[in-house]
């Protein structure tokens, strides 16, 4: 019984391939798109991972000084007080981009993911001068010369040089370690940490690297893109499998009639919705392996161009990322059955041949689709308004989407029917009124056209925004023309005299590392100059601002710290337990994850009268050939002359690439939004008969009852495409407003892009276009007997 | 004055099977104000001379000429003028147009062709006892309610010539007789000419003249 | 595991005299540009306490046999030893092993430092060797620098701190303190001070206990200490009821004991140089998963020796990253006594 019950089913399949495809492809493309991005997510993060805790640095504490740098004898004198703790030299290799990790292998934590030394000789060659870098294989090529010789080993960071302590401290020509981090398990009567000097301090483990808080929002944008890629997926195969079954109800009847229970049917359908489940979602994670590996590479560069994480550029399989693939198949193979599902185990026997039964519910489902949708955009807006935290501006980003879609459906019929009190000619009319009545049955298609539109809208109002800020505030920050680093305080004397007749001004660029709001930052000296009057990026300020840094009495913070620690002009700044200012600025520092303030250099020196400016920043009137100058006359090399131009140039290029996954995202989502729209149509195409054949008889070409299909689809998009422009904007604002707020610590001015929203209701026009083509041809030539056979056959 | 002359009208369909001879050179004409009878076992063929004579499809042979015109070499723009124009069909069932009202539905076939006459619509309206229910849809009336919307919109557009496809078929007797009535009742009163498709020799008789189809050809 | 393989390599590096089949592989075969031990050497002081980074290994390594307040038998082991990874000196490595035995637990400790930044060394004057907090230092106001020590080290879960005063004078091994390691010649500069009188306190996970006995201190260096295919050692350090010392060791190859040494040491500091030394397992234990002899027959015929040792704790193993077994033994036969015993390569 149950084999013939479920035969039948089967040869609806069988009949109607294209359905079948449609289904398959809707699940294959919704889990594809998520697995693909949840396999980039987690190769980040394993990436992330190797890079920051190669030493244990995000889980062990770390000890601090509050006066200054740490140095060598600090951990020697930390080790002979009988502290179990490591040092570490980090920092970047001057013009190359490179990263350098040194190492101590004989205190590091066990376990740190640090090379193996165990082969004959290789503790000797890692530790003998020269020694030995280890590089990820990718690096290998951006190695500059003069490095020690590298060995290739997988395990490490791309980007970055993993070598001995004392190897990486030349490197980088510093004489300061970068942390000293506290092993587990100390043992008893160590002398404690005030005892052996004040300004030593413990800190806690940091949450995470950096780079893993400041990569989280990208992610998390990345993830949100899965979501959504998913959720239309999931409209298509709802539409589809909701066709399968209108399209059975005969059948199902039938088989009742015969004698299969009607808990056997529901079992059957839901074991096809398994198999169709399994089949779309292998298909869908062979799918998102190809859509990972091709858009890897591009992520990998986003991350190290705008934040300095490295991220392998290969994929590697992870047995969870194809498992929670299939787990998402079957949970949309389930939401697109279920209510199905639902309504027919409740429908009586005969109800389900009776046509209208399934619309009448579709009537009511509309009703509370809209209530439902009304209810998600309030809660988005209290969301938007109360809200506190990263995961409330998602739930208000998701609020805000899934509210719009609902709504879409109600919107679009009122639209219609206002707009069709304007058209007076009878075929207007019966066009107005049919694609009313046509849009319950594409509004899946619909709502995932506005999911994907809004999106496209959303994101790039946020890119735009972000760029047109970005640019402006890089003008402001790099005012002057040269950046130089000079290597002794010597060298910065003499670089002052030699440069001084052909500058309009000479800024040094002084700085220290402190704690502020008891996490690490660093304070700025500044002097009191036209160029930072005149550019500084400020948020909001005191009046005499400038004045009161210059004087000694006021303190400037970045919006990061101000928004972290709520500390805004005329508040107090704690620098140190005994030194506190009050808060004249706040200006804007993208892209700096930490808290930093600057005061005024007379202040600055009496505080930190160790610390000599090596930095300057110059401005001049012919600063290519200052440049020159000071390369080949004073004997400074070149990477240590630096020009804004190329600053700027850089700045903006590392941007650009940031963005090229999200918005090739983008068009791959409009592209499956496109596919739901094209299976809708396809799917409806047959059962418009009904509608099209007593207009036909009555003297309507096929060609023109086509060119109406087409222009009723036109209209629906360019309607939805419409609507989608202010649920783009609201996005926009919760991306840039909240979510980057919480994610970032600044927040960005919100701009709009009309021309972009053109285009894009272009491109929507030009999608539905495409997706109505095959079905209206198939209209246009569709066999008179065919269209007859309406009259002439019960349905 | 003749309004339908059919010579020699053969047609086939494609099957799995071959082709299928439907018809095989059937003749026959109408007269403006009269009425014929197409009668007929299941696949005689009669619905398909229907649909060949209201340009709803076209013909592998024969000419039929209606007021004149040979609508066989007519093109599909010209085929849909004819049904806009002169011709007026009425289905066994699916006649109407599910997303219009009644009214809407009357008057749609009248507009198309551009003789839309509100009072006539509405004198035709409450003759057919269809003024109550000009707001409905089509899914909210009875199967007699809506053959009646149809007939109603055919003779709204005063089409010449009314084709008729077992329009009672999908109703008891008492309403298929009642239909009917109106049917011929106002056909005659408007002067067009009727064409009716029926198995039903009871209901042929009520018409002026009956033709015979039997495997393709006239019996 | 980072620290494994650094320990692997530090322990092919210094302690080649203990060193496993597969770890001593290769080394030792040429000096390699290190300095070389010569016969009949003259040691000065306080210089030769120091540390000599021409050679590729050096030690310096103490023992102590105690008894507690509370009548139990303790060891306690302090050694620290420099590794040079290049002729020149210029890079060397330090390795502390720390150790306390009582008759139910073991205590171990291990602490590994780079050279040159003061996280480990040894100065001779004032004497202190150190690696972190674990310190061996100098406390003699008048003679010398070793003869008054104190020592510190923190293990895991116990410390201790002793104070070591010598009693006689230092002893020199082999020929005037250079001693032969195998029938090929290889030999290393070896002396002791097998004399001190020790009093300080065990700070165990129970609580502390105040405990008195007597330390044995090895000074050792050399640069190709070990023969190839030798797997590893049992030495002996032992003190008598009549105030004699032993230091007797046996190395081992793929047919047995190979090689033997011993010097008898009078009560007044003479040493005399014997080869007649036998060793013979009597009961091995399952330590750590590996059979290790822990009860042997100790002959030295020419002195009339013929003595029977036991492990105070048949778990004296030392789980440093390579291990081995490093504890307290008692003496019984023809004399009575108490010391350490070292066994490695099992």
């Amino acid at each position: 019984m149950i084999r013939a019950g479920a035969q039948a089913l089967w040869s609806h399949w069988a009949r109607h391939r294209l359905q079948l495809l449609v289904v398959i492809i809707g699940l294959a493309l919704a889990t594809g798109l998520w697995t693909g991005v949840q396999a980039i997510n987690a190769e980040a993060r394993v990436s992330y991972d190797r890079a920051a805790s190669a030493l244990g640095q995000t889980n062990l504490q770390q000890i601090t000084r509050a006066d200054g740098p740490l140095r060598l004898a600090d951990f020697v004198a930390l080790r002979r007080a009988g502290w179990l703790v490591s040092p570490i030299a980090q920092g970047g290799l001057r013009g190359t981009g490179l990263e350098v990790l040194g190492f101590d292998p004989f205190t590091a934590p066990q376990g740190a993911a640090v090379p193996d030394l165990r082969g004959a000789g290789d503790l000797s060659a890692f530790l003998v001068p020269p020694g030995v870098v280890f590089v990820h294989p990718e690096t290998v090529g951006r190695l500059p010369d003069g490095l020690p010789p590298a060995r290739v080993l997988d395990t490490i960071a791309p980007g970055r040089l993993v070598t001995d302590l004392s190897i990486a401290m030349q490197l980088l020509r510093s004489d300061t370690l970068s942390s000293i981090i506290v092993l587990e398990n100390q043992p008893q009567g160590r002398t404690p940490l005030s005892d052996l000097d004040a300004s030593y301090m413990l800190s806690a483990p940091s949450e995470g690297s950096d780079i893993a808080r400041l990569t989280d929002s990208f992610h998390l944008n990345l993830t949100a893109f899965g979501l959504l890629s998913f959720a239309v997926g999931l409209f298509i195969v709802h539409a589809a499998i909701g066709l399968a079954f209108e399209q059975r109800r005969v059948l199902f009847r039938t088989l009742r009639a015969l004698g299969l229970p009607q808990r056997a049917l529901v079992g059957l359908l839901a074991a096809e919705a398994f198999v169709l489940a399994t089949v779309g979602g292998s298909l869908g994670i062979v799918l998102g392996y190809v859509v990972a590996a091709a858009l890897l590479p591009g992520v990998a560069a986003t991350l190290s161009g705008l934040y300095g994480a490295s991220v392998s550029g290969s994929l590697s399989l992870s047995p969870i990322w194809w498992l929670t693939g299939f787990v998402m198949a079957y949970i949309g193979a389930a939401a697109a059955a279920g209510s199905s599902l639902w309504q027919l185990s409740r429908l009586p026997i005969l109800a389900p041949a009776m046509p209208r039964a399934w619309a009448r519910a579709n009537a009511r489902t509309a009703r509370i689709q809209a209530f439902g949708g009304l209810g998600l955009l309030t809660a988005a807006l209290i969301l938007g308004v109360a809200g506190d935290g990263l995961v409330a501006g998602f739930a208000c980003l998701a609020a805000l989407l899934l509210g719009a879609a609902l709504l879409v459906p109600t919107a679009l019929t009122l639209i219609i029917r206002g707009l069709s009190r304007f058209g007076t000619g009878v075929v207007t009319r019966w066009v107005w009124a049919d694609t009313r009545q046509q849009i319950p049955a594409l509004s899946l298609a619909l709502m995932a056209l506005l999911l994907a539109l809004s999106a496209n809208v959303g994101v790039s109002t946020m890119v735009g925004s972000f760029r047109g800020t970005f640019i402006g505030w890089l003008d402001q920050r790099l005012a002057s023309d040269l950046y130089v680093t000079t290597r002794t305080p010597a060298e910065a004397a003499a670089f002052q005299d030699f440069v001084a007749d052909d500058v309009h001004a000479i800024l040094p660029i002084i700085s220290a590392d402190i704690t502020l709001g008891g996490t690490p930052g660093e304070v700025f000296g500044i002097k009191d100059h036209a160029t930072y009057r005149d550019h500084w990026p400020l948020l909001e300020g005191a009046p005499d601002v400038w004045d009161r840094v210059a004087a000694g009495t006021g303190v400037l913070v970045n919006e990061q710290l101000a928004r972290r620690d709520d500390l805004w002009t005329g508040a107090t700044l704690t620098l140190a337990p005994d030194w506190r200012m009050q808060i004249v600025g706040v200006y804007s520092d993208y892209g700096n994850p930490a808290g930093q303030a600057i005061i005024g250099y007379d202040t600055f020196s009496a505080r930190f009268p160790d610390i000599s400016p090596l930095r300057f920043a110059i401005s001049a009137d012919a600063p290519a050939a200052l440049r020159d100058r000071i390369v080949m006359d004073f004997g400074l090399p070149p990477d240590n002359t630096i020009n804004q131009e190329e600053v700027k140039a850089f700045s903006l290029e590392v941007f650009e690439q940031t963005f090229l996954v999200t918005r090739a995202l983008n068009v791959l989502t409009l592209g499956v939004a496109g596919f739901a729209l094209w299976a809708s149509l396809t799917t409806v195409a047959t059962m418009r008969l009904p509608q099209l054949a007593p207009v036909w008889a009555l003297g309507l070409t096929r060609r023109h009852l086509a060119t109406l299909e087409m222009g009723r689809a036109l209209v629906l998009a360019l309607l939805t495409a419409v609507l989608a422009v202010p649920v783009g904007l609201g996005l926009a604002w919760v991306l840039l407003a909240i979510v980057n707020v919480e994610a970032f610590g600044w927040r960005l001015p919100m701009q709009v892009f009309p021309w972009d929203w053109a285009q894009l209701l272009l491109w929507a026009l030009v999608g539905a276009a495409l997706a109505a083509a095959l079905p209206m041809r198939s209209i246009a030539k569709l066999p008179p007997s065919e269209l007859l056979k309406v009259f002439a056959h019960a349905r | 004055m003749e309004l339908l002359h059919a010579t020699d009208v053969s047609k086939s369909f494609e099957t799995g099977e071959g082709p299928l001879q439907v018809l095989r050179g059937v003749s026959l004409s109408l007269t403006a104000g009269t009425s014929l009878a197409l009668t007929g076992e299941s696949g005689s063929g009669k619905s398909t001379l229907l649909y060949l004579i209201g340009g709803l499809d076209v013909p592998d042979a024969g000419h039929i000429r209606i007021a004149g015109t040979d609508i066989a070499g007519l093109d599909d723009p010209g085929r849909a003028a004819l049904r806009r124009g002169t011709v007026g069909v009425v289905f066994q069932q699916f006649n109407l147009i599910p997303s219009l009202d009644v009214a809407a539905n009357l008057a749609f076939h009248a507009r198309l062709s551009g003789r839309h006459d509100a009072a006539w619509t509405a004198h035709l309206a409450e003759r057919l006892g269809l003024s109550a229910l000009l707001s409905r849809f089509p899914e909210q009336l009875s199967g007699g309610q809506q053959q009646r919307v149809a007939i109603g919109r055919t003779l709204a557009a005063k089409s010449e010539l009314v084709l008729a496809d077992e329009p009672t078929g999908n109703l008891d007797e008492a309403t298929g007789d009642a239909v009917m009535d109106l049917l011929l009742e106002l056909v005659s009163e408007t002067g067009a000419g009727l064409l009716m498709v029926t198995h039903s020799m009871r209901l042929a008789a009520r018409l002026d003249r009956q033709v015979g189809l039997r495997a393709g050809v006239i019996a | 595991m980072p620290v494994r393989a650094i320990c692997a390599a530090l322990w092919l590096i210094c302690m080649p005299m203990i060193a496993s089949a597969q770890g001593f592989a290769g080394l030792g075969q040429d000096a390699e540009g290190y300095a070389l031990p010569t016969p009949a050497p003259s040691f000065t002081f306080p210089q030769d306490h120091g540390p000599h980074p021409e050679f590729r290994i050096e030690w310096w390594y103490l023992t102590a046999v105690l008894e507690g307040a509370d009548g139990e038998t303790y060891g306690v082991q302090w050694t620290l030893f420099r590794s040079a990874l290049r002729p020149e000196g210029d890079v060397q490595v330090w390795m502390g092993h720390a150790g306390i035995t009582t008759p139910k637990a073991h205590f171990t400790g291990e602490r590994l430092a780079r050279g040159g930044i003061g996280q480990a060394g040894v100065t001779p004057a004032p004497f202190v060797a150190w690696i972190d907090d674990w310190t061996m230092q100098s406390r003699a106001a008048t003679g010398d620098a070793l003869d008054a020590l104190h020592l510190t080290a923190t293990l895991e879960g116990a410390t201790y701190a002793l104070d070591l005063t010598a009693t006689g004078p230092f002893v020199f091994h082999g020929d005037n303190g250079f001693s032969v390691k195998s029938n090929s010649g290889q030999a290393s500069y070896y002396y002791s001070q097998p004399f001190y009188e020790v009093s300080g306190v065990l700070n165990l996970p129970d609580g502390e206990v105040a405990v008195t006995g007597q330390g044995w201190l090895d000074r050792e260096w050399s640069s190709q200490p070990l023969d190839a295919g030798q797997l590893g050692w049992d030495w002996f350090s032992l003190h008598f009821e009549g105030g004699e010392r032993l230091m007797g060791f046996g190395l081992r190859d793929e047919a047995g004991i190979s090689f033997t040494y011993a010097s008898w040491i009078t009560p007044d500091g003479a040493v005399v140089p014997s080869n007649d030394l036998r060793l013979t397992p009597i009961r091995t234990a399952k330590v750590a998963g590996r059979d290790v002899p822990v009860d042997w027959r100790v002959e030295l015929p020419s002195q009339g020796l013929d003595i029977t040792t036991r492990a105070i704790n048949d778990d004296s193993w030392q789980a440093t990253l390579f291990p081995y077994w490093e504890g307290p033994v008692t003496a019984a036969g023809t004399h009575q006594g108490r010391g350490y015993l070292e066994m490695t390569g099992y």
